[in-house]
C-alpha cells in the first residue's frame, strides 16, 4: 500500500483537506459559482472519463477512456469551466433554468501524498468518495456516485488551497442521466 | 397489425396538411409496433471500422432495442450478430468492446467463433448426438455494408442495397465521411462513444437533426457566451461563422431521409475558422484549397446536419459526429454518439477538435444540454389525454420547396418543416407495412400532387 505514516500531523492535514472539500461542496450547492471558480487553479485539469465493461485482464488497457486521446464526459481547463459557469448565469440555459437543487456529499477523504512533507505540505493529493444528488424541476432525480482524486496547492486565500487537478471516476457506463450540468 | 386498426398509421400523419398526431411520440403500442415495422427493416448504423481494426476485435452495438455484436473475424471479415445465445438467449457478450477468438455463453457454455459459427456445445456427444452445429450459428444480419468505414446493417434481406436506400442523401453523408480536403473517406472515430439516456421519444432528436434550424433560439445561452474554435478571438456563437454567408438548403429524399446542407456562393472565398489556433487555421485553409482543386464547383456544398431514416443522424462540420437515437422505451432514448476526425489530420488538429466536441456535444456539452431539456419536456408535455387530442403543427414553409433546387431532392432554401413532413410520411408507410417500392415512391407521388 505504501501509505503515509499516520502521525498527528497527517491527521491534521487530512482534516484540513476534508474541510476544504466541504467548503467547495458548499460553494457549489449554494450556487456561488464565481467563488467556486476562484478556488480552481489557473492550470486546473478537470477530468471525468467514461467507463467501459471489459474482460478481466484488459481493464488497464480498455476500462477507462484515456486522457489526452479519447472522448470523455469532461476534460476541461479553466477557460472551459468558466464558460460553463457563464452559461448557467445567463438565465437562459434551459438545462439549468430553473436551477436544479444539488447536494454534494464528500467522504472517505484520505491524503495520498504530501509534498514536500506532511509537516509543511504545499501540494497534496487526496482521494475521496462522493455522492452528488440532483433534483430537477418536479420529478427528476439523479445520483452521481464515484471516486475523486484531487491535487490541491496551498495558496494565500481564505480557503488556503486551490484545486489543481481533479480526476473523477463516475460509476456509470451508459450515463443514466440526460445531462451533466452539475460539477462533480 | 397496428394500434390504429383499419385506418392505419397514415391517419396519424398528414403531410399535406402539416399535422402529426402526438400519440406517435408517447404511445406504448406504437412504440412496440415500431420495433418490428421500422427497426427490423431499415438500415441502421452500428459501428465504424476503425473501432475494430484487428482480427478478433469486436464492438457491441444496438439495432433498435436489441444488442448486436459487430465482430471482425480471423479472416478480417466484418459480421453483425444478434447478441443472444441460440440455446436460451443469454447475451454471449456483455463487454462493450475487446478482442476474442470466440464468444462463450456464460449460461450453458455454448461457444461461437468470431465468425458466428457454433464451435462447441458441452457434452455434445452424449446430449446432442444428432446436433447439426452448422444450423445453429449466432443469428447474423442478412445485409451489412461498410461504407467509407461506417458500418450499417439491416435485418431485412429484401431491403434495397445500402446505397439505393440512401438515394440522393448519399452525397450529404459523403460530405460528412469524406476528408476535409475533399479526398474520399479517410475519417476515423475518436475512441470513446458517448452513451446516455434521454427521457424522450427517439423521434424527437431524429427529427431535430433533419434540419430544425428554427430551434436556434433555444441555444441562446451558449451563443451569448461563445464556445466555438474562435471564441477567444471574439467570435460569439457555438461554432465558427464560416457558413453564415452560404445559401442554406433543406433537402428531403425518398425513404424519409432529410438533410440541411449549405452552398457557398460562387463569388465567396475561404472564410476563416479556428482563429484561436493559427496552425489549425492554416491546416483548414489548405484543406479548403485542396478541396477546391479536387472537386471544383462541387466543393461549394458543405454538410451541416441530417437524419438518415430512421435513427442515424450526423453533424457534418463543427462538430463532426454520427449519432444513433436508439429506441429504449416510448419515452426513453439511449443515444450513442461517435465522433469523427480525418485520420491523417495533424495531432494538434485532432486535439483541438476533441476538446471542442466535448464542450459542444453530449450530456456535458454546453450546446446539447438545452436540446435534451427540450426533448425531455416536449415528450412529458405530450403524454396526457388532453394533450394527445391536439396534434403538432408541421406547417412551416408549406409549398415553399422545389424539385428543381440547387441540390437533388425536394429542396427548400428557407427554414422549413418539409423534411419532417416527408420523414413522418415514410415512417407511416413503414408502420403500415408498405412494400419497399411503395415507400420509395412517396416522393414521386408528392411531386405529382404538387407538394
Amino acid at each position: 500500500m505504501n501509505q503515509l505514516p499516520r502521525t498527528s500531523a497527517f491527521f491534521a492535514l487530512q482534516a484540513e483537506v476534508a474541510d476544504v472539500l466541504s467548503t467547495e461542496a458548499h460553494l457549489l450547492d449554494d450556487r456561488q459559482y464565481n467563488e467556486w471558480l476562484d478556488f480552481l487553479a489557473e492550470d486546473i485539469v478537470y477530468f471525468v472519463p467514461m467507463q467501459r465493461n471489459v474482460e478481466v485482464g484488459t481493464h488497464a488497457e480498455r476500462e477507462t477512456t484515456r486522457e489526452g486521446k479519447d472522448m470523455h464526459w469532461f476534460e476541461d481547463d479553466k477557460w472551459t469551466l468558466t464558460k460553463r459557469v457563464e452559461q448557467i448565469l445567463t438565465g437562459v440555459h434551459w438545462a439549468e433554468e430553473p436551477y436544479s437543487r444539488v447536494t454534494h456529499l464528500t467522504t472517505n477523504t484520505q491524503i495520498v501524498t504530501a509534498e514536500p512533507s506532511v509537516d509543511d505540505a504545499t501540494i497534496v493529493e487526496a482521494r475521496s468518495r462522493f455522492i452528488v444528488y440532483q433534483n430537477r424541476v418536479e420529478y427528476e432525480e439523479y445520483y452521481f456516485v464515484g471516486k475523486r482524486t484531487d491535487t490541491l496547492r496551498r495558496v494565500d486565500t481564505e480557503i488556503g488551497w486551490e484545486l489543481v487537478r481533479r480526476d473523477v471516476t463516475l460509476d456509470q457506463n451508459v450515463l443514466l442521466a440526460k445531462n451533466l450540468t452539475v460539477f462533480l | 397489425m397496428s394500434a390504429m386498426g383499419d385506418s392505419g398509421y397514415r391517419s396519424l400523419v398528414d403531410p399535406e396538411g402539416g399535422i402529426v398526431d402526438r400519440s406517435i411520440f408517447v404511445d406504448d403500442q406504437i412504440f412496440n409496433d415500431e420495433q418490428e415495422a421500422v427497426f427490423t427493416r431499415a438500415w441502421l448504423f452500428v459501428a465504424h471500422e476503425t473501432q475494430i481494426p484487428n482480427p478478433g476485435d469486436f464492438f457491441v452495438s444496438r439495432m433498435g432495442t436489441e444488442s448486436v455484436i459487430v465482430s471482425r473475424d480471423r479472416e478480417s471479415k466484418i459480421h453483425v450478430f444478434l447478441n443472444s445465445c441460440r440455446h436460451r438467449g443469454m447475451k454471449v457478450c456483455r463487454y462493450d468492446e475487446g478482442n476474442t477468438t470466440s464468444f462463450t455463453c456464460p449460461y450453458h457454455a455454448w461457444q461461437y467463433g468470431s465468425d458466428g459459427r457454433l464451435l462447441g456445445v458441452p457434452q455434445n456427444l452424449t446430449l446432442y448426438p444428432d446436433l447439426d452445429k452448422s444450423q445453429w450459428p449466432l443469428v447474423e444480419v442478412p445485409q451489412m455494408e461498410n461504407y467509407k468505414g461506417s458500418i450499417w446493417a439491416t435485418w431485412d434481406a429484401d431491403a434495397p442495397p445500402f446505397l439505393d436506400y440512401l438515394g440522393d442523401a448519399k452525397l450529404h453523408l459523403d460530405l460528412t465521411l469524406d476528408g476535409r480536403d475533399g479526398s474520399e473517406g479517410g475519417s476515423e472515430i475518436i475512441a470513446g462513444v458517448h452513451k446516455w439516456i434521454i427521457p424522450c421519444n427517439w423521434k424527437f432528436p431524429a427529427e431535430n437533426f433533419l434540419g430544425d434550424t428554427y430551434h436556434n433560439i433555444s441555444h441562446e445561452s451558449v451563443d451569448l457566451i461563445g464556445i466555438g474554435p474562435s471564441a477567444a478571438a471574439g467570435q460569439k456563437g457555438r461554432r465558427d461563422a464560416d457558413i453564415a454567408e452560404y445559401q442554406h438548403v433543406w433537402a428531403a429524399f425518398e425513404g424519409g431521409h432529410g438533410v440541411h446542407s449549405a452552398l457557398r456562393p460562387a463569388e465567396l472565398g475561404y472564410q476563416p475558422t479556428f482563429r484561436d489556433h493559427p496552425a489549425v487555421e492554416e491546416y483548414y485553409r489548405k484543406c479548403f484549397e485542396s478541396r477546391e482543386k479536387r472537386l471544383g464547383d462541387a466543393a461549394r456544398l458543405v454538410p451541416f446536419v441530417g437524419t438518415l431514416f430512421p435513427n442515424t443522424s450526423y453533424h457534418g462540420g463543427q462538430p463532426r459526429a454520427l449519432c444513433v437515437w436508439h429506441p429504449h422505451g416510448p419515452t426513453s432514448t439511449e443515444v450513442w454518439r461517435f465522433f469523427l476526425v480525418d485520420a491523417d489530420a495533424p495531432d494538434e488538429v485532432k486535439e483541438l477538435l476533441r476538446k471542442y466536441y466535448m464542450r459542444y456535444s453530449g450530456p456535458a456539452g454546453m450546446t446539447e444540454q438545452d436540446d435534451m431539456e427540450n426533448w425531455n419536456y416536449a415528450t412529458a408535455g405530450s403524454m396526457g389525454p388532453v394533450a394527445r387530442r391536439h396534434p403538432f403543427n408541421y406547417q412551416q414553409s408549406m409549398h415553399a420547396s422545389s424539385w428543381e433546387g440547387p441540390v437533388a431532392g425536394q429542396v427548400s432554401t428557407q427554414i422549413s418543416e418539409q423534411n419532417p413532413r416527408r420523414y413522418y410520411e415514410a415512417w407511416a408507410a413503414y408502420m403500415d407495412g408498405q412494400s419497399w417500392d411503395q415507400i420509395y415512391s412517396l416522393g414521386q407521388q408528392a411531386r405529382g400532387n404538387g407538394r
